[in-house]
């Protein structure tokens, strides 16, 4: 199903959680409402399942506008950040009950919970009460909870972070799989920007209530609109450097380092106060005399397969990734060259991409 | 080591010593009930009966008055009282703790106010009430004037409360009217709580005294413990007469928290919930 905002807006008192958003939720696919907390993630799924009322602007599933429709009219599924079971139920008995509120038939509806058991893998625990379960376990007896009565829409909110690291990757892959195996138009929100990374068709990236990007992810990664959603997506974190514009070079603010970019426009603002934004698999350490800029290397990690370095860019510091056949000295400069991706000017004082 | 041994020793002579205050009563009432006129008139006196099968006082004090009413009388005011106070209560704590409305909170701080009201207070003007609606002399006296009461509500409110919303809002949207969820998801997990409740009300619907003997004269409407006060006349000075009846009347209320025991220790664990 497809779903559609439009000028959606909440408030509570003096505080606006969402401000003002239009957006489309893509039929049958994936979406991560992404955001620090406090962003408003949670306050727009929670008006998509009718829990909260809306104090501007609509909701349309396809054609119908279901603003004011109450939940249980809506056909959602939600799965809630606690799991939310009812602990004097067996797994069984949760799973089938939304059946149970809309009368089917005893065996009818045993027969579909077992089924819906089966997909996400709990049909050995069917007798078991959910505090005799693991969380993953809770989290999938959830999961069948929601989707039993075959939603047009699966919202799940912070479906892992209960979760242990390990179990937190079992079952992200999990709900993928569930969501491409039964095609439900899925929306999911997250603090995470690695989850929302690693299975999600689309990101809709949020902050204080406002709608700052929405893209899929590797689009969000190479082309970020602002400084903050530069910041929120990667690991390790895009480095931040701050300098001013000088004859279509990048100056840090002490002057120390210069930066000149083959893919910086030709007519950089003169003198704007900008913040030059880096990842740091962007800057490769160049072989010959070439270069878009020399650091002076701080320290070395090791990471494996390859190193971390932090570099001095005159009184700051950048992290870059470093080959290990590089045997440069702590203390040595180092000539880099920039990749074509992962370079971004923002300006400074309102953060926005140049 | 030793000192720990002597602490324990001490701790525990004094739980013992204790025990056998508390438990002293009801082991002569037991017991005695059992002995023969001269065993129970003996002294030193007979610690224990010759025969536990002597049934002689019990059936004895069957025959003396219609003691077998009584006990009818005060077991269906007690199950009447437990069933109808346990649903009030029960939609007052949800309305209390799930509803909103105006004033909410400010109504239930003036109920909590109103349980410094002591009963005996009461009394007085629930009586002139139950007079006036020519009520005096029922079994329904003896139930309707406490089907509301402030304290359970209290403690089941409370007990609402602890219930994550999360439950709520997915019980809503799977399409769960406030009703259905209460009775099919609040009130199961409640249940520890709400043994408790109707434990307490049972125990103090069987035990009441003041009340019954100020709205009950008719013979036929006598609790129990209206029936042990009467029979102290009436048997006259044969005591374990009166014991083997007492012990009758404290029967119900040792089964009844035999078996609720059960559900109170084993109240459902609050699992189902994480974070």
């Amino acid at each position: 199903m497809h779903v559609r905002i439009d000028h959606l807006t909440k408030r509570f008192g003096d505080f606006t959680a969402v401000d003002d958003f239009n957006m489309d939720f893509d039929d049958g696919k994936l979406t991560a409402l992404l955001g620090p907390s406090g962003c408003g993630k949670s306050t727009m799924l929670n008006m998509l399942s009718g829990i909260l009322p809306v104090t501007e602007g609509h909701i349309y599933f396809d054609e119908d506008d279901v603003t004011g429709m109450p939940p249980q009219d809506r056909g959602v599924g939600l799965v809630f950040q606690n799991y939310a079971l009812y602990p004097h139920m067996t797994v069984l008995e949760n799973i089938a009950f939304p059946l149970e509120i809309k009368k089917v038939p005893k065996t009818e509806r045993l027969e579909k919970a077992k089924e819906m058991a089966k997909l996400v893998h709990v049909d050995t625990l069917l007798d078991r009460r959910p505090g005799a379960l693991s969380g993953g376990q809770q989290q999938r007896v959830a999961i069948a909870r929601a989707l039993i009565k075959e939603p047009r829409l699966l919202l799940l909110d912070e479906p892992l972070s209960n979760l242990d690291a390990r179990l937190r990757l079992e079952m992200r892959e999990e709900i993928r799989r569930i969501q491409l195996r039964t095609g439900v138009t899925t929306i999911f929100v997250t603090h995470d920007q690695e989850e929302a990374m690693s299975i999600c068709d689309k990101i809709v990236l949020m902050k204080d209530g406002i709608l700052q990007q929405e893209d899929a992810p590797q689009e969000l990664y190479d082309d970020p609109h602002n400084l903050f959603v530069a910041n929120f997506l990667g690991n390790p974190p895009i480095n931040n450097i701050e300098g001013v514009i000088r004859d279509n070079a990048f100056v840090t603010r002490d002057s120390a380092v210069t930066i000149r970019y083959r893919n910086f426009s030709k007519d950089l603002p003169e003198g704007r106060e900008v913040i030059l934004g880096i990842r740091a698999e962007a800057a490769i350490i160049s072989r010959d005399e070439t270069h878009d800029f020399t650091g002076r290397i701080k320290s070395r990690y090791t990471m494996g397969k390859e190193e971390l370095a932090f570099l001095n860019l005159g009184d700051q510091e950048i992290r870059v990734y470093l080959s290990t056949e590089y045997e440069d000295k702590p203390g040595e400069d180092a000539n880099f060259h920039l990749r074509s991706k992962g370079v971004f000017l923002f300006d400074k004082e309102t953060g926005e991409r140049i | 080591m030793r000192a720990d041994r002597i602490r324990h020793f001490f701790v525990y002579f004094f739980l013992i010593f204790g025990a056998v205050i508390m438990l002293f009563p009801f082991y002569w009432m037991i017991s005695s009930s059992f002995k023969t006129a001269a065993e129970y008139n003996s002294f030193p006196p007979t610690w224990v009966p010759s025969n536990w099968l002597n049934l002689d006082n019990f059936v004895r004090a069957f025959e003396k008055r219609n003691f077998f009413v009584y006990f009818l009388n005060s077991v269906i005011v007690t199950f009447c009282s437990v069933a109808l106070t346990g649903i009030v209560t029960i939609l007052g704590a949800f309305a209390f703790s799930r509803l909103r409305f105006p004033f909410r909170n400010a109504v239930f701080g003036l109920l909590l106010a109103f349980m410094m009201v002591p009963f005996e207070m009461l009394v007085i003007t629930n009586y002139q009430t139950v007079t006036r609606m020519k009520m005096v002399n029922s079994l329904p006296v003896l139930i309707i004037p406490f089907i509301s009461s402030i304290f359970y509500t209290y403690i089941l409110k409370n007990f609402f409360d602890t219930i994550p919303d999360s439950l709520y809002y997915s019980a809503r949207i799977d399409g769960a009217s406030n009703w259905k969820y209460l009775w099919r998801v609040m009130v199961p997990i409640a249940k520890p709580s709400l043994v408790t409740i109707m434990l307490l009300n049972a125990i103090s619907s069987w035990n009441s005294f003041m009340w019954p003997t100020l709205v009950i004269t008719s013979n036929r409407y006598r609790t129990v413990q209206l029936g042990l006060f009467t029979f102290m006349s009436e048997a006259g000075s044969d005591t374990k007469l009166q014991l083997a009846a007492s012990t009758v009347s404290i029967l119900p209320m040792i089964v009844l928290f035999l078996f609720a025991r059960r559900y109170i220790v084993n109240g459902v664990a609050r699992g189902g919930l994480k974070g």
